[in-house]
Formats: structure tokens, sequence, C-alpha cells
């Protein structure tokens, strides 16, 4: 079936009409989940997910609990009616275990975690709809949870995923091109331009590796505008609507960005 | 749940001290590997693969089986890893820990998902009869590094074993014993090999190939990949701990390449050496 879809036809365009490089629609919404303390979903085009983060709070589990910093507890639910085939996943689905926990160690370093000894802080992630690049839209969306809970990190972590289509390079994939082609995800800390994650499933030639996952770590800062942009409106609409925000006077910049000193800490 | 007890300061200190230097507490390189060690067992995909105190065995069976109907025309290759507290006692039975679920999906996706065996040539009669192979990972002594240890057991088993002759006339299929006429080997496409790396949490500290139990418990983030001796990447396994360069990974993958190279020749030196000491009888 797959076999007969044109993953890039002869005039250079996917069989969703994006460009090799296109990276597909996102759409960020950061309005509050119920009594979760930071909450956020994503789209890149129709995978979707949402995220919502509960804590710094105190652990359900006392022994789990470490002296010195907090732990992460990560669930992912995969909804059944987020693919095509209605299929109910168990909690104990070796995939679903391995994305929380490659979610988890992603964050792990991330977090200022020693801020919080003896806590726990808790990120349920719903897979809603699945198309292709299921753990980029996962971390992409966790990273903005943790920053609408007000959890301290060191850096966003943005990710991207990418294949390549017999020597040309693709970013984010569809379902389709997934089940096609030699795919990598990568994610990015922008501002460090450190790579946190890597992952390839299939097999591909060293050299080919390396063009795909140098192009992904500049799409990763594609994606860091975005959501940064994102945090950013939403923050600014937080504070129009408590009144406490500084009045924008003719000449004013009101989105002059608050540059951090760039110099961090090597963690 | 009691977790594992930490590794002690001065302990701890010692490691981290004498890797920014270079050295290691086994006296190892830091891109140096422990030699493998392959011991074949009497029969036919059977294979005992130990890396310094690390053991795993690995064994494969075939049986014949009717194929599931959305693939007719192709075989089944199920891997079985049973990590038990006998390696260690950081794992234990019920639910997986975090380690464990890395381990059997990097089994799954090294042997299994990067097209090891072909699998259209374990069909037999198309949508009547396939083969099943069952690959069996036994996990004996965990000393640091058991996925490695493992995917080097998993891969020379399947390369070690032969499965019975079939003969096909029309419907009918005789499955000739060993004895009769001589095994055949599995039709496999590629060879990859798993290699991990260890990064610590001072940024000056080079990495390591093949951590011991200890340098990895000390570590702050792996990297593994599994490649072959044609220079093609299976899988990359870099899952969250300590962010690296770009340049860094690519440099590490350059390595892998060299180390897979060496780890292919030693590989098929030792089935050569095992082939020449076996009597096939054929009559």
């Amino acid at each position: 079936m797959s076999s007969r879809i044109e993953i890039l036809n002869d005039g250079g365009y996917r069989s969703d009409g994006r460009r090799q490089y296109e990276l597909r629609d996102i759409t960020i919404d950061l309005t509050p989940q119920g009594t979760a303390d930071g909450s956020a979903s994503i789209t890149h085009g129709l995978t979707q997910v949402s995220v919502s983060i509960f804590g710094p709070r105190e652990a359900k589990q006392r022994s789990q609990t470490l002296h010195d910093r907090a732990i992460l507890n990560v669930e992912v639910n995969v909804l059944p009616f987020s693919t095509g085939d209605r299929r109910r996943r168990g909690r104990s689905d070796r995939r679903i275990l391995e994305l929380a926990a490659s979610i988890k160690s992603t964050f792990e370093p991330v977090v200022q975690t020693s801020l919080y000894p003896r806590s726990q802080i808790d990120i349920f992630v719903s897979v809603l709809q699945q198309d292709g690049g299921l753990l980029q839209a996962c971390i992409n969306a966790t990273t903005l949870a943790l920053a609408s809970a007000g959890v301290p990190m060191f850096d966003f972590v943005c990710a991207v995923s990418g294949g390549v289509h017999s020597a040309a390079p693709l970013l984010d994939l569809t379902t389709l091109e997934e089940n096609d082609l030699p795919h990598v995800t990568v994610a990015v800390m922008p501002r460090t331009k450190k790579v946190t994650l890597v992952t390839l499933e299939t097999r591909l030639h060293v050299d080919r590796f390396a063009d795909i996952f140098r192009l992904a770590c500049d799409a990763g800062q594609t994606i860091h505008a975005e959501m940064r942009r994102a945090v950013k409106e939403r923050t600014r609409t937080l504070v129009a609507a408590m009144g406490a925000g500084p009045r924008a006077g003719p000449g004013e910049h009101m989105d002059r960005d608050v540059v951090m000193d760039d110099t961090i800490i090597d963690y | 749940m009691p977790r594992p007890p930490s590794p002690s300061i001065p302990e701890k200190e010692f490691v981290y001290g004498a890797l920014k230097e270079g050295l290691r507490v086994d006296g190892r390189l830091p891109l140096e590997m422990r030699t493998p060690a392959l011991a074949f067992g009497p029969e036919l995909g059977w294979v005992e693969c130990s890396l310094g105190k690390t053991r795993v065995l690995a064994q494969v069976d075939a049986k014949m089986v009717k194929p599931p109907p959305e693939r007719p025309l192709e075989g089944i290759i199920s891997i079985h890893s049973e990590i038990s507290p006998m390696a260690s006692s950081d794992y234990e039975l019920g639910r997986p820990s975090d380690e464990e679920v890395t381990i059997t999906r990097m089994l799954d996706k090294v042997l299994r998902r990067s097209d090891v065996v072909d699998k259209e040539s374990l069909c037999v009669l198309a949508g009547q009869r396939v083969w099943h192979l069952r690959l069996t990972i036994h996990c004996l002594a965990d000393a640091g590094n058991m996925l490695d240890c493992a995917c080097l057991a998993g891969v020379v088993a399947l390369k070690h074993f032969r499965r019975p002759e079939v003969e096909v006339v029309g419907e009918e299929v005789t499955v000739h014993h060993p004895s009769e006429r001589a095994p055949v080997p599995l039709s496999m496409h590629h060879t990859p090999y798993c290699l991990t790396f260890a990064y610590f949490p001072d940024a000056s500290t080079k990495p390591v190939l093949d951590p011991t139990h200890l340098e990895q418990r000390l570590s702050a983030g792996m990297l593994s990949i599994a490649l072959n001796a044609q220079r093609e990447l299976c899988v990359v396994q870099k899952a969250g701990g300590v962010p690296l360069a770009a340049d860094e990974i690519l440099r590490i993958v350059d390595v892998a390449v060299d180390k897979a190279k060496e780890l292919d020749k030693l590989v098929e030196q030792r089935l050569k050496e095992d082939w020449a000491g076996r009597t096939v009888e054929v009559r």
C-alpha cells in the first residue's frame, strides 16, 4: 500500500504538499487544564499531544524520594482513538514505557530538580492524535507545560524528527513517511546548541546520518522560536489580564526581550 | 522496594578523579572494550558471550508454524529476554525497571527491526508454513554493559544457528533431520554490533566505551550505537542524560565505526574456528 505513494516527487514536493525542509503547522495552546499546575498542548500537523504537570509536590510514595533533588514521574497515555486502527494499549506496553523513560531522562538534567529536594514532579502526557513525530511532540509539549507550571529549567528542549529519502533529507515526518524511511529524532537545547536526545531506529549510512543530524539541530532552533513566542504571548495576556503590566506608552517597546546572560554554568 | 546502595563518596571521587586523567579502574584505555569471549555450546545456535564478568547466554530454536494471515510470506522472529535477579540484585521480577525496558527494546530494535534475518527466506509454503525463530537471551551476570553483551550474543547466535533443510513437493513439506541432510544457515542481511559509551557529569571527562557496572552507576548519560561493519547505523540511542555538542556525537559515531569493524573480524574468526571443530555427518 505505502509503496505506491511517492515520498518526494520530481517537483520536490512531499505527499502532503510540503517541501523537503518544511515543517508542519505548529499550534501551541497554553490554557490551563483542570487543576493542573501547568499544562500545554501542541500540534505538529495532525499529531496532537497534551501534557499536564502537577507539582513540585510531596511524593505519593515517600520511599521513592531523593534527599537532594526532586524526582520526575512521567506517565504516558496513548488514547485508543489516536491512531487509524483503534487499539487499546496497556500501561505496560513496552513502547509506551520506553517513551516515558526517554521523556524522563531527557528532562532530568534540564529541570533544576535540586531546588526541590524530597519532592516529586508529575508529568502526565496524553497522546490525542498520532501522525508521525510522536516523541518530538511529547518532548515539545512537556517543555511548554513545565514552563507554564513555572518549574525552573536551564533551557528549552526542542525536538524535531527527520528522515532520509534516497540521499534527500526530509524534516518533520508524517506516519506515512516514517513507515518508509529511516528516521531520527533529535532534541536540542537551543541556547547551548547541545543535543540531549538522539534516536535512530532504522538502517542508515553514517554519512547520511551526519547530514540529517546537523539539519535537525538547525530545525530545533526554528521550533524554539515558535515555542518561545507562544510562552511570551501567554505571559503577556496573563499580565494584561491582571492589570499589572507596564502600560505601553508611545515609543516604548513592549516586546523587548529580556536577555538572560548567556554564560551558563556547565552542568 | 529498596534502592540498590549508591557507591560511597570516596569511591565516587576516586573514579571521577581517575577518569579525568583518562585512567580507568580496570586499567583499560577510555575507548577500549573488554575483549568479548564467545563460547559455543554443543548445539547450533547456543552461544555464551562474556565481556569481563558480564555473561549472557543466547539460544536460537526454530519450529514450523502457520503464518498470520496479514503476513503470509514472512517468517516470524521473536526475542525473549530473561533479565532476572540472577544477573544482579538491581533487577526484580514484576514490573520492569526503566533499565530493563531499555535493554529489551534495544534488543528488539537491533536484532529484529533492523532486518538482520531475511524474513522472507523463512517462508516454506506461502500462507501455510513458515519458520518461527525463537531467540532466548538469558542474562547470567551483570558486571556492566549488559546491553552490548546481549546484542553480541544474540547476533552471534543467529549467525551460528542452522535450520533443518526442508523439501517442498507440491503441498508436501518434508523436514530433513540434521543427520540426513546438512542444515542450512539463515540468510542474513547484515550483522549489527551494539556499542555503548558512558558520559560523566564533569564535561572535561572523556567518554568511556563499554562501561563497567561502577562506571555505569556513576555515569550521567549513555549513548548506544548499533552499526555493522559496512558503516551502516542501525540504532542510535541517547535518551537524555548530559547534553552533548553535535560534533561530539558525530565523532563518537566515527569511533564506533572502527570498533564495529574490529568486532566483526573477531566474531567471524571465532565462528570459523568453531565450525572447523565440528563434524557434520551427512549420509
